[in-house]
Formats: C-alpha cells, sequence, structure tokens
C-alpha cells in the first residue's frame, strides 16, 4: 500500500491510467459522432471498461424529440392508388414529400440534441438491418412506428425486436407480406428475413423459402388503422418444413427456428463487427463474440460490450479503417467544429444528397456502407458541402453564386435549398482557444485530438477558419 | 514507419492501384465504346420480348399477359410490349438485337448475389471481389491519356467496374462534375490503410476524368424529361468526351415488379425505349453510333407464371439488347419454351458471360480467357 502511494506521488500518470487520448478519440469516433478536446480530455482519465460501460449507461430507448402531430395520425388512403384523380395523386404527393421530409427532420433533430449518439447510431443499425423505405410505404407514421420500435430495443433484445419487426405494419408492407395469402404465398418477407435478417444466404435452401412463406400467411395490416392484423382465413395452416423441422408452424415458430440456429448470431456478429471494428471480421473472434449474443438469448447490449471490449476493437492497426457514413459525417462536423443555428431540414437534405436518405435506403439490403460511401459524387458533395459551411455567413452567399444546372433539374433545386439553408450555419473558431501555447500547436493539437489519422492533405491555412475548413476537407475527416 | 506498417501500406497501394499502370494493351480498340444499361430489380423479359404464339404465355399469366393485339410483332412467335415502340426505328434499321434466354447455371434467386454473379462473371457458387470490367481494364488497360476506364452516370454503385484499380467515376451530370471537380484534393500523403487509399484513388480518378471531360458540347438531339433520361443526357456528353472513355454504365428500375405489375413496368420499359432512342440520336450526331455497343443486363427475369398480387416473382434466364452502329440486328439465344420449365422457371440458353465475351472479343479485339473462367462462345450479332 505504501508502495503503491509512493509510485503515484513519484508518477502521477500512474493516478490516472486511463486509456489516453489515442484511444478515447478512437472509442469517442466509433460510438460517437465526433471526438472533441473536451470529450476527449474526460475520457481519456477512463479505463477501457468504464469508458466503455459510460458509453453503455447512457443508451435509451426513446427520442426526446417530440414528434410532429401530424407524423402521429394514419390517414388511410380514400381509394386505391390507381384509382386516384391526377389531383388526387398530386396532391398525395405533395403530403409524402412534405410529411418525409417532416419526419427526416425529427431524426435529425434528435441526433443533433440526444445525450447518447450511440443510441441513434444503434436505432440506424438497425434501420439499415430491418430495412423500410418511404418509397414502397407512403405512410409516414407507420415509418416513424417502426423507428420507435427499433429504437426501444436499440440495445435491448434482438429475438424481441425480430418478432416485433414481423408483425411491423411498415415491414409488412414494405415486404409484401400483405400480399402473402393461403392460395398465393408471397415469398418477399420469407426470402429476406432468412438472407439478410437472420441466417445470411447459403445457410439454407429454396424450399426453406418457399414453406416459411406459408408459415407468415395471413400476418397482414388492417387498412383503415394500419394496425398489425392476422387473417386467420388467409392462413395456411399445414404442416411446413423448415430447416429440417415439420410442424404446423405459424410466423413466430418460423422465427424461433431461425434464432435457433449459431447462423444468425454470427451473421449479426459479422455485421456489428464491420460497423464498429474493421471491414474484415476476425472468424474466432466472431464466433467467441457471437457466443456471447446466444448466451445472453439475443441481448444486444452485453453483445455489444464484447465488441467494444475485444482486443480487435483497440489495436491501433484499425484506427481510421472505416469510412463515416454521411450521418456521421454531418453529426461529426457539427459537432467538430461546434456549428450553431444548425436547421435540422437542412440535414436531412445533405444526407440525402450524399447517398443516405433516412427512411428511403436504396432496397432491402439498406446502405451497402464502408468505402462505398465515398464515390466521386460523394467525396465532392462532401467537400463541397463544407466549403458552402465555411461560406454560409460570407457576403454574397454561396447561393448565389452557384447557378443551378438545367440538365438535372431535381438536384439542382435541392442543392440549391440547400445552400440556402446552410446559410443559418456558423462555425465556431474558438474551438481552438486554449489547445496550444500558440496557434500553430493549437492546430497541431486539435488535429490530433479530432482525427482518427494525420491528415492526407496540407492542413496549412493563413487563419483559423481556413485551416478548420482544411481540416473538414481532408481526407482523414470521412474516416472513423 | 515499422517495417511491417511500411509493408501493409505497400500491399495497400499495389491492391488500390497505385501500382505503376502497365502500357496501354496492344491491339484493343477501346475506341469502341461500351455502355451497359442495369435493369435494376430484374426485368420481366416474358413481358418485354414476348412469346405471344404460345397459348402457355397467356395461360400463365391471366391477370398480366399483355392482349396479342398490343404486341408489336417482329417474327411469327415473338414480339415486343407496345411500350417498347420508340426502338423500333433501330429494329427496322437491323442495329436492335434481342438476345433470349440469356442466365447461368445453378440460378441464384437473390438480388444481391445474383446482380454480384453478373457484376463479377462468376459462376453461381463462386466468390469473385472483382468487376469483369475492371479485371479486363487491369489485363488491358485502356490508353492512358483516356478521361476514364469507366463511368457511372446517375448512380453510385460501380457494378462491373468495382475492384481491381480502374480508372471510374460517378457522375450525375458532367458540367457539375467539372465545376466540382476543383474540389478534390492533391494530397500526396502514403495511406496508411484500405479506406483512406479508396478515398485518395477517388480523388486521383477526379482529377483525371476532369481532365478529359470536355466542355460545352451541345446535342440537337432531346432527351427524355425524367431522371433516366438525365442520365442519358449525361451518357452521351461523357461519350463525347475527346479525351475518351471505355465504357459507360447506366441504371434503371426499380423492375422487381411483385405487385401490380403491369402500370409499374410499362413506364419503365417506356423510358427504358425513350432513352435508348435517344442516346443513338445523340451517338449518331457526334459521329459515335458507328463505334457504340449497348446492352442490357440485369440480375435475373422473373417467373413465368403470375404471382398473386398482379405481379412476378424472381425468376431465372431473360431476354437481353443489344444496339449500336455494329449490331447484327435480330433475334438470337434460345426462344423460351414454356411447355419445359424447372421448378417453374425457364431454363437459360445462353450463358451471360457469351455476351461479355462478345463485347470483349468482338468489340473491342481482345482475348476475354483470362478475364471470364472458361470459354464462352461470342454471339453473332457483333
Amino acid at each position: 500500500m505504501r508502495t503503491l502511494l509512493w509510485l503515484v506521488v513519484c508518477f502521477p500518470v500512474l493516478a490516472f491510467a486511463g486509456m489516453g487520448e489515442d484511444e478515447a478519440r478512437h472509442l469517442l469516433l466509433r460510438t460517437g459522432w465526433a471526438a472533441t478536446p473536451q470529450q476527449v480530455a474526460v475520457y481519456a482519465q477512463l479505463s477501457r471498461a468504464q469508458a466503455v460501460d459510460r458509453v453503455l449507461d447512457g443508451t435509451h430507448g426513446e427520442a426526446a424529440t417530440p414528434l410532429p402531430a401530424d407524423l402521429q395520425v394514419f390517414t388511410p388512403p380514400p381509394r386505391r392508388r390507381g384509382e386516384l384523380s391526377e389531383a388526387e395523386r398530386k396532391a398525395f404527393q405533395r403530403e409524402q414529400i412534405q410529411l418525409g421530409l417532416e419526419m427526416r427532420s425529427w431524426w435529425f433533430a434528435e441526433m443533433l440534441a440526444t445525450d447518447s449518439p450511440l443510441t441513434e447510431k444503434m436505432t440506424l443499425f438497425w434501420h439499415n438491418h430491418f430495412v423500410s423505405s418511404q418509397q414502397k410505404v407512403r405512410f409516414p407514421k407507420l415509418l416513424v412506428d417502426q423507428n420507435r420500435l427499433l429504437r426501444q430495443q436499440a440495445l435491448g433484445n434482438f429475438g424481441t425486436l425480430l418478432h416485433a419487426i414481423a408483425r411491423d405494419p411498415a415491414m409488412v408492407l414494405y415486404l409484401d407480406s400483405a400480399q402473402n395469402r393461403r392460395a398465393a404465398p408471397n415469398e418477399n418477407f420469407a426470402r429476406e428475413l432468412m438472407e439478410l435478417f437472420t441466417l445470411g444466404e447459403g445457410q439454407y435452401g429454396e424450399r426453406d423459402v418457399k414453406e416459411a412463406a406459408r408459415a407468415f400467411t395471413g400476418w397482414s395490416i388492417d387498412r383503415q388503422t394500419g394496425a398489425f392484423r392476422f387473417y386467420r382465413f388467409l392462413h395456411d395452416g399445414g404442416d411446413k418444413t423448415v430447416l429440417g423441422r415439420t410442424g404446423a408452424f405459424d410466423g413466430d415458430d418460423v422465427l424461433g427456428i431461425l434464432l435457433a440456429q449459431p447462423a444468425t448470431a454470427e451473421f449479426l456478429t459479422r455485421k456489428l463487427w464491420r460497423e464498429f471494428v474493421s471491414p474484415d471480421p476476425d472468424p474466432a473472434e466472431v464466433a467467441r463474440i457471437a457466443a456471447v449474443l446466444r448466451q445472453s438469448h439475443y441481448a444486444i447490449r452485453p453483445w455489444l460490450r464484447a465488441l467494444l471490449l475485444s482486443p480487435a476493437f483497440w489495436t491501433p492497426a484499425h484506427r481510421g479503417v472505416l469510412v463515416k457514413s454521411p450521418v456521421e459525417f454531418l453529426l461529426g462536423l457539427i459537432e467538430t467544429l461546434d456549428v450553431a443555428g444548425v436547421d435540422p431540414r437542412v440535414l436531412a437534405l445533405a444526407s440525402r444528397q450524399l447517398g443516405q436518405d433516412l427512411f428511403a435506403p436504396p432496397n432491402v439490403k439498406g446502405w451497402p456502407g464502408g468505402d462505398a460511401w465515398i464515390s466521386s459524387t460523394t467525396l465532392l458533395a462532401r467537400r463541397q458541402m463544407v466549403e458552402r459551411l465555411f461560406r454560409a455567413n460570407e457576403a454574397g452567399s454561396y447561393a448565389a453564386m452557384q447557378p443551378p444546372t438545367g440538365a438535372a433539374g431535381r438536384d439542382a433545386r435541392l442543392a440549391q435549398r440547400l445552400a440556402r439553408g446552410m446559410d443559418g450555419f456558423s462555425v465556431d473558431a474558438g474551438v481552438l482557444d486554449g489547445l496550444g501555447r500558440d496557434e500553430a500547436s493549437a492546430r497541431t493539437r486539435f488535429a490530433s485530438l479530432t482525427l482518427a489519422v494525420p491528415p492526407a492533405g496540407d492542413l496549412a491555412a493563413r487563419d483559423r477558419r481556413g485551416f478548420l475548413q482544411a481540416l473538414a476537407q481532408d481526407a482523414a475527416f470521412q474516416l472513423k | 514507419m515499422q517495417r511491417r506498417d511500411f509493408l501493409t501500406a505497400l500491399s495497400a497501394l499495389t491492391l488500390y492501384g497505385l501500382a505503376p499502370r502497365a502500357g496501354a494493351a496492344a491491339g484493343a480498340n477501346y475506341r469502341n465504346l461500351l455502355i451497359l444499361i442495369e435493369l435494376k430489380g430484374g426485368n420481366d423479359g416474358l413481358n418485354t420480348l414476348i412469346p405471344y404464339a404460345d397459348p402457355r404465355y397467356a395461360q400463365l399469366r391471366p391477370r398480366i399477359a399483355i392482349p396479342r393485339d398490343q404486341v408489336i410483332q417482329l417474327s411469327e412467335q415473338a414480339g415486343l410490349h407496345p411500350a417498347l415502340t420508340p426502338l423500333m426505328p433501330l429494329w427496322q434499321a437491323g442495329r436492335l438485337a434481342w438476345v433470349q434466354g440469356v442466365g447461368y447455371p445453378r440460378p441464384n434467386l437473390s438480388h444481391f448475389r445474383s446482380i454480384e454473379i453478373w457484376d463479377t462473371a462468376s459462376a453461381s457458387d463462386e466468390t469473385l471481389d472483382s468487376g469483369w470490367l475492371a479485371r479486363l481494364f487491369r489485363q488491358s488497360p485502356p490508353p492512358a491519356g483516356f478521361a476514364a476506364d469507366g463511368v457511372a452516370v446517375g448512380s453510385n454503385e460501380l457494378g462491373p467496374f468495382a475492384g481491381g484499380g480502374a480508372r471510374t467515376v460517378t457522375l450525375a451530370d458532367t458540367e457539375q462534375f467539372r465545376r466540382q471537380s476543383r474540389l478534390a484534393g492533391h494530397e500526396t500523403a502514403t495511406a496508411p490503410n484500405a479506406a483512406l487509399a479508396h478515398i485518395l484513388k477517388v480523388e486521383r480518378d477526379i482529377r483525371q476524368a476532369a481532365g478529359g471531360l470536355g466542355a460545352g458540347v451541345q446535342f440537337a438531339s432531346a432527351f427524355p424529361q425524367t431522371p433516366f433520361g438525365n442520365a442519358v443526357r449525361a451518357a452521351a456528353h461523357v461519350a463525347a468526351s475527346p479525351a475518351g472513355v471505355a465504357a459507360i454504365k447506366l441504371s434503371l428500375g426499380s423492375f422487381d415488379t411483385h405487385v401490380n405489375q403491369p402500370a409499374q413496368h410499362a413506364r419503365l420499359l417506356g423510358e427504358l425505349a425513350g432513352g435508348v432512342a435517344a442516346l443513338s440520336a445523340a451517338l449518331k450526331e457526334r459521329g459515335l453510333w458507328e463505334r457504340s455497343l449497348i446492352l442490357s443486363y440485369a440480375e435475373f427475369g422473373r417467373r413465368p407464371a403470375e404471382n398473386g398480387s398482379n405481379g412476378t416473382d424472381h425468376g431465372t434466364a431473360s431476354v437481353h439488347l443489344a444496339a449500336g452502329g455494329r449490331v447484327r440486328g435480330g433475334l438470337y439465344g434460345r426462344a423460351p419454351d414454356l411447355a419445359q420449365l424447372e421448378g417453374g422457371n425457364l431454363p437459360y440458353g445462353v450463358d451471360f458471360r457469351s455476351l461479355y465475351a462478345t463485347a470483349i472479343q468482338r468489340h473491342w479485339g481482345l482475348d476475354p480467357a483470362g478475364v471470364l473462367s472458361g470459354r464462352f462462345a461470342p454471339l453473332d450479332f457483333v
């Protein structure tokens, strides 16, 4: 004891045997929106386990941002879409666009305001797993309800979530369960359930898909209320054989069979790994962490904890090996530069332009993510957004300088709206204050605390705003 | 830098195409342009080129069959969906071919797996990590002065260009791309990891393409006022670039018509036909038509029997179009035999890799052997 006290006195660093700044930055970039100097300073003092538990303890199951009233009501369409008049169709389309923007803005407002970015990241993770899109589900209220479910179980229980998703009205519409009837089974949900939600490709046969589809016949929604409804007379009560088991299964039985397959936990773990650790899951570690998920009966929190405390998460070789998604890029930009005056509607449009239109993933497999986030189109769009952000308050704003191109009319209008929207944003150059004894060392220190890897380009600039712009436009800023 | 890190960085560089580029392939005719159109979601071949004379066609599709009197007859057996009318001038000029029964052995009915098989030209049970064109361009590089090896228009998906270090860009509008390209960095850093290497490669490809894509080409021909029409316009501008590109990829969708197929399918086929007609007019205007080959592709066709939702589920073999000044028009491949279905689906008659072999061998004058694993005979439409 006396020796220990002596050690602490002589080597004060031992008294704060925290993980240090590099690891703090890494954890914050992976589980939060950004690593800011203030947060890095706090987390650097903690051990890995303390820090991971602190991030996990902050998660919650409900959004704090109030939901706009018109997203809380379900309006059944007066008639089938094909029978609407031209005027009705246009009015319906306008309403879709307006409610769609409200819905996206609401989620971005929550992501901006939340004290637990990890909650939103995991909600987004499940949104990209159990995909449903407004492209097909033209009832924003149902998509918002699904979002609430995803958040409730974001760090809850995967089994509970899977059973709830199978009867989630947005999913029922998105994957055609509503069309799945005894007389004419529709395989869409059954196929994606096995391929994308649980087992992964190659772990089942065509026959399993066909038989499972029969088990979900009659799972539909009430067209008047939009609520889930089971229609017994459309259900096929006969025997089905799924993955070698035979019985008069219903949908829940099939979900149970899929959850009992070891392949499910491994498939999910590889996906979680690619989200939080690296593009290349390590098979032995995946097996170990998948076992945690199975042993906890699909509780998500201990599973994520095991992943975040695995040596692979912390190895320096894995720092900065993941590309930030558009959502992570935008929220990271705002937090890193302490941007004020942010309008969440602008973020919704910006994210769409960068390739991540929330509530509308490109297809049932979701956004491919990883390196695919960066193409020439999206990289240039990221750079241009940063440029707009820094020109926002300059006289003759960017909006006025960029004539829209005639060819891609919709894109041009979107770009113009974005440019105008960003005029209200302002960067706080004070983020560098107090970081070094002079400007040069403050800049160097800010870059090393916020960027996952050293900058790829030259950040030299005459003024501080120029430096911050170069930092946010650097290739390294795209990484986490 | 530690030795191990250095080696890792070095291998990342090689993998991601920083390795010195081999000289342009001898004998290759990359001045011939390939334009691919992906029909995303899986196009219903039987309602595209319709076996109208076969009574089984209407029997299998009591609700969604195209009535015989609306079919544009091309032969005694087969005819086009009426929405494809804008393609008829190309057909009459003998510059439009339809290849029937295109597929592959042991078909996979997952969208994602099957398009991966098509993009990488793999066998059904084989996983390859690079696109077939990326492999071709690595083996036989297009000229170094080209604006790009491949350009994906209107989509962020590189498809057959992905992996393998091909010089590729995605863009929606050439003017916008040129304006924005000044934002590409000039980093000289060596990349410590694959993700950063990828970003730096994207920047190099942007700089190269921006230098090569010509400015201010004006077309007299009109383009459809649709998102696909905009993509076709951009493709025409890319095709007209003075520096040259080897291949362009467009995409149109979604053809995944599980529910209420007729109206959606008619709209999509109309967009396709209008787009191809506009593209051919624009290419002719610039004197490029004689050097161009337009090919459609998709992950699969759809099931011959309609489903209970006024639509069709995932199927197997399908029909694809080839158009261009070098195309010998007509019907090719194996016509669908609706009496000989396998598990309710059409067996394939032409391996999709034969389409690719035709492009590689007949259009570009290259040997497909190193790119396609196995021998696939080219077809005679070029």
